[in-house]
């Protein structure tokens, strides 16, 4: 680089730019939190709801699975799995119960987690309330 | 190696490759697991063996962060450390922190972590690399300020260079970041909203600023091109990290439940994210190019030019090719990002960390270089591991492309299970890789080991 462009120039450029797109970035993370409500649909979410949440953290679940396309890609995304599932919370509580401890010879299974009919029904109300987010029609079409 | 003090480096980098060899292991594991589902099922889940995995690779970049710092702050500053006993201490504690959590993951069920570290207390466990017990942040949170005292109390004393400013500056960010690791609301749209500050703001944020301090002490100390130039171009270079990078992080938001506006905002400014990346490779080569001195460690040059090569690939071309939202929409989360996670890391964090260990490592030991024989035995490390790294990518994103295809465009999308019996093939080929590399990384320890005739001492 010239002379003419200056050490000083280039701090400032540094400095200057930093600030500069970092008070943007709040003031798009400020606009985003107010509008959230409309899309979060954060009024139904419900002790239950709440519960859920705490059993797919404290099992790890982002461990295998994607929720809304981020987490871990061996297992498939639950995101719009209520949906998936014929929009039954009861086909998501069959399906976690029903693992076998020991696995399923030659494939990928998912352990057997022994949740209590709370935390069942925690969970799939977790996994209904995240199926109705406005996610811009995020996946594109129901396999996920 | 000009100061004492400096010495305390060498326990860290030490620590960060023990755990950068762990963190290979399990990742061959996890491999294996794609092919066969059910190895070591139940012993070690997936999802354990890949929170060890990605767990081990944070942990030890962050030993290589403080270790580099341990080095070069001092240097730079031209004093002693301000306490080599609290950087000694320190890193015992998190050593220690860091091998019981790692130690936990794999002998305790996580559900039963959570409940004896009382994570219902302060809920942050069993979000993605943040899976550590709340009492192991609040450790991490306490080391890095010990840290960042110890380091900052050095700078205070001495002289003040762009080089320590930025390092500083990186590694405050980083420390102030993971503080947003606390946040974790009820409403999983916010809490994903907020997990980005840690995640993006660390990997396509402040860690750059902390690459470039690394990467530009080693330039300067290789190559004894004049500091002003090398420092303009860092300013230059961590500007555009930055200038595209925070509101890059808009590429994070299109499907998580935030405003559409983000398509706009992330598509528009991370596609320009390669841009820094690409200057670093111009940087590098360029004061390579110009270079004053033939420095006797001739493989620390070739880790700082790899590491410009292979960010610029990883982060810059592989990020940029599923960075534009109508891409991101059949590719979010596939086996693409994948692809892009493993090479950008590698790339960009793992060889600066290598890089500025292969510089100080041999002063370290006493002696300017490592024989060239030592020195040869790491150069095939280098390319082993560089090589298996781009073919891990390849038929990663091989697979990624034949996920999108078969289960996301298309107008009779097949079912993710059935879509990854198809991808076998390419899974096979990525454990090969992994494999090749696993042994280009045991050759890289075994560099550690080879005598020979050295260089004149420092």
């Amino acid at each position: 680089m010239s002379e003419v462009f200056t050490k000083t120039m280039a701090r400032n450029i540094f400095y200057g730019g930093t600030t500069f797109f970092f008070l943007l970035l709040l003031a798009l993370t400020f606009d985003t939190i107010s509008v959230l409500p409309e899309r979060d649909h954060r009024e139904n979410i419900t002790p239950e709801v709440v519960l859920g949440k705490k059993v797919w953290e404290d099992n790890n679940c982002i461990g295998c699975h994607t929720l809304l396309g981020e987490g871990a890609y061996f297992a498939p995304e639950l995101g719009n799995v209520y949906k998936r599932f014929g929009n039954s919370t009861d086909a998501i509580k069959g399906f976690i119960m029903s693992r076998p401890k020991d696995g399923i010879p030659g494939r990928r299974s998912m352990p057997q987690f022994n949740l209590s009919e709370e935390e069942l029904t925690g969970i799939a109300e977790f996994l209904k309330w995240t199926s109705e987010v406005n996610t811009a029609n995020w996946p594109p079409n129901i396999q996920g | 190696m000009q100061y004492q003090s400096q010495s305390v480096a060498k326990l860290y980098f030490i620590a960060a490759i023990g755990l950068f060899l762990g963190q290979i292991l399990f990742g061959t594991v996890l491999g294996a697991q794609y092919i066969w589902g059910d190895f070591l099922f139940p012993a070690i889940p997936f999802n354990v063996a890949r929170m060890v995995h990605t767990n081990l690779l944070i942990v030890w970049l962050l030993f290589g962060f403080m270790g580099a710092a341990y080095y070069l702050i001092p240097e730079e500053s031209e004093t002693e450390l301000f306490s080599p006993i609290l950087a000694i201490l320190m890193f015992w504690v998190f050593l220690a922190a860091g091998a019981a959590t790692i130690l936990a993951y794999l002998l305790v069920p996580y559900a039963t972590l959570a409940e004896i570290t009382m994570n219902d207390l302060l809920p942050t466990m069993g979000r993605e690399f943040l899976e550590q017990p709340t009492i192991t942040k609040i450790g991490i949170v306490i080391v890095a300020l010990s840290f960042l005292f110890n380091i900052g109390m050095t700078m205070l004393k001495g002289r003040k260079t762009v080089i320590s400013m930025i390092m500083f500056l990186g590694l405050v960010g980083l420390a102030v970041f993971f503080l947003f690791s606390f946040v974790n609301p009820h409403n999983l749209i916010e809490d994903k909203f907020w997990w980005w500050w840690v995640v993006h703001l660390w990997v396509e944020g402040v860690w750059e600023l902390i690459m470039g301090a690394m990467l530009a002490f080693v330039l300067i100390k290789t190559t004894g091109v004049d500091r002003e130039i090398i420092e303009k171009w860092l300013y230059v270079i961590i500007a555009m990290s930055l200038i595209t990078g925070l509101i890059g992080m808009g590429h994070h938001y299109y499907w998580i439940g935030t405003p559409e506006y983000w398509q706009w905002w992330g598509s528009i400014f991370s596609a320009m994210e390669p841009i820094p990346f690409f200057m670093m490779v111009l940087y590098t080569f360029n004061m390579v190019n110009q270079r004053r001195r033939e420095h006797p460690n001739k493989v620390a040059l070739l880790w700082a030019q790899g590491t410009a090569v292979m960010a610029f690939l990883g982060a810059g071309v592989w990020g940029f090719i599923h960075t534009l939202a109508p891409v991101n929409y059949y590719t979010h989360g596939t086996q693409v990002t994948a692809a892009h996670g493993h090479m950008a890391f590698y790339g960009a964090y793992v060889m600066i960390t290598l890089a500025i260990i292969s510089y100080a490592m041999p002063l370290l030991r006493g002696r300017v270089a490592n024989s060239n024989q030592a020195q040869i035995v790491e150069m095939w490390s280098f390319w082993l591991m560089t090589i298996a790294m781009v073919f891990i990518t390849l038929f990663l994103t091989a697979a990624g492309v034949l996920q999108v295809w078969l289960q996301r465009y298309t107008e009779t999308p097949m079912g993710f299970m059935e879509v990854q019996d198809k991808l076998e093939i390419f899974y096979m080929m990525r454990e090969i890789a992994g494999i090749v590399f696993l042994i280009g990384l045991g050759i890289y320890i075994y560099s550690f080991f080879v005598g020979g005739e050295e260089e004149a001492s420092a």
